[in-house]
């Protein structure tokens, strides 16, 4: 089990040292895209200025606590896109091209290497800002969380980007049957849009679709109210666990079966 | 113009490959709209915000999703960023073709390939939401609000046009028009109504071309705005284009002399 370990993890530091060379390659067009990140970012922020200016609440959210929500939402993203997203992008592609051959080929675990192939570096430094946001909104918020806060709080962020790729997996997936699903991959951006706004905004069918099938209003809602001390009881933390161990079993299982349905490309 | 309408034909054809693509971002890109809806809902309370009471709000949402929908760029700077980088305008330049209005062609097919797959969720959002749906308040408003939303369309389409010939320079012109778009969201007015913004800000992005391409034409159909100012604004809106085309030339001009035709 160890060694079976050990060696997974040396097949990812190398995929690692190649994703920087790789980066390292277009400096500038790497800094530009975290120009392009922080922006977007600020947007958001700016959103909830504005909104702040007309009224002191959403449902039972104040101004600074949206912020941290924001923060934590921003923060989660980018760790999934420094891992995944570039991965699920290119599946099609791979599919497409028939590139996958070379990877069904490798003796390692293909969902392993299709997933976790290159990583963008970019998503970590922003990473970085949306951590600060965080921690500002905790400064005007007047809270100075334990250490076993914080832990929890990076716990459920990682739990949080675990659903993420399992949902946009499953959609990166559907390329097996259409051969094209990039748009369907750049359509999940819009489900980052509802992961950044307070639960108690939301109500009827809405509500109960984004919290019970596509745990959208859980993902960051739950680390967020962690760490702002709103979380009334422990069962929205549950509900995000056993979503997202329900939204992984389901990308795993959509993922075998849409193998079978590969037939390679040209040659 | 003939050999124009025939590009339109051709665009209309390979456009339709594309139709699922169109009907997926149709239906996905209705869940923002719909959570930003809801957002606005538990905000307001009883009085108006700046000026919009909550049935003002949505219908402005509806409104500037159909404006988005008739006139945004959803693949052409792409193509075009692709076409030059790949060395595909070889072929065009021998053609006795202006590149500007081969493109143009190519979008106004794919606005109504757009439109056609968009048609049924569009249709459904505005039936569920037709307590809060308007139609203009008279005649005038209705037919500016027609010209308006088409100017807009042209105007959207050179900005991004300008945006993607730069690819005759850079490698990679997805960060330039990423960050452009990111000022664009907040400046039309697609992220909420311009009046939201203390006045310093909103006069400030008033003289940047982004409230025309949506902005402007919802406050028309809201009847927002009276004859005079809708007759301003399409001069702006005209200007705009003007500068627009001529800068798009100047840029293609300077463009097609670096030039290398890679791949030709």
């Amino acid at each position: 089990m160890t060694k079976h370990l050990r060696r997974y993890a040396s097949i990812y530091g190398a995929m690692w040292r190649n994703s920087v060379a790789r980066e390292m390659q277009y400096k500038t067009n790497f800094l530009l895209w975290i120009v392009v990140e922080l922006l977007w970012f600020a947007l958001q922020l700016a959103f909830v200025e504005v909104i702040y200016q007309h009224t002191d609440r959403i449902g039972d959210w104040t101004k600074w606590q949206v912020v941290l929500l924001a923060g934590t939402s921003h923060f989660i993203q980018q760790i999934f896109t420094a891992l995944f997203l570039v991965n699920c992008a290119n599946l099609s592609e791979l599919v497409r091209t028939g590139k996958m051959d070379f990877l069904l080929l490798l003796p390692v675990n293909t969902r392993f290497v299709v997933s976790l192939r290159q990583v963008d570096l970019g998503g970590f430094i922003n990473a970085f800002s949306a951590l600060a946001v965080v921690a500002y909104s905790l400064i005007k918020l007047n809270l100075s969380p334990t250490f076993i806060q914080i832990i929890c709080y990076l716990l459920l962020c990682a739990v949080a980007v675990l659903a993420h790729f399992s949902l946009m997996s499953i959609l990166a997936s559907v390329c097996f049957w259409t051969t094209r699903a990039q748009s369907l991959v750049w359509s999940y951006y819009n489900l980052f849009h509802v992961s950044r706004l307070p639960d108690s905004a939301f109500t009827g069918h809405f509500r109960t679709l984004f919290t019970f099938c596509i745990p959208m209003l859980l993902v960051a809602n739950v680390p967020a109210k962690l760490l702002a001390t709103t979380l009334e009881n422990t069962r929205p933390v549950l509900w995000l666990f056993i979503s997202v161990l329900a939204c992984f079993i389901s990308s795993e299982i959509v993922w075998r079966h849409a193998l079978k349905r590969y037939s390679s490309a040209s040659s | 113009m003939g050999k124009y309408w025939h590009i339109f034909k051709f665009g209309i054809q390979t456009t339709l490959v594309y139709r699922v693509n169109f009907l997926a971002r149709a239906v996905f890109g209705m869940i923002p709209l719909a959570a930003v809806l809801m957002l606005w809902k538990a905000i307001y309370k009883d009085d108006p915000i700046a000026g919009y009471s909550l049935d003002d709000m949505v219908c402005y949402y509806l409104i500037a999703m159909l404006v988005t929908a008739l006139t945004s760029v959803t693949d052409d700077d792409w193509q075009i960023a692709t076409d030059i980088r790949d060395g595909n305008v070889n072929q065009l330049l021998l053609k006795p073709m202006n590149y500007l209005g081969y493109r143009l062609s190519l979008f106004a097919a794919g606005r109504l390939v757009y439109l056609l797959a968009a048609a049924l969720p569009l249709l459904i959002l505005f039936v569920s939401l037709r307590d809060y749906f308007r139609l203009p308040p008279d005649f005038l408003h209705a037919i500016a609000f027609v010209i308006a939303v088409m100017m807009a369309g042209l105007l959207q389409f050179l900005i991004s046009y300008c945006m993607a010939l730069l690819a005759f320079w850079v490698l990679e012109v997805a960060t330039f028009i990423f960050i452009l778009f990111a000022f664009e969201t907040l400046a039309s007015g697609s992220l909420f109504p311009l009046d939201l913004f203390p006045p310093i800000i909103r006069q400030i992005l008033e003289a940047s071309p982004f409230p025309y391409v949506l902005f402007f034409p919802v406050s028309i159909y809201l009847g927002r705005i009276d004859a005079q100012a809708i007759m301003t604004g399409i001069a702006i809106q005209a200007a705009w284009i003007f500068a627009a085309t001529a800068l798009a030339q100047w840029i293609w001009n300077r463009g097609i002399r670096r030039y290398a035709a890679a791949g030709g």
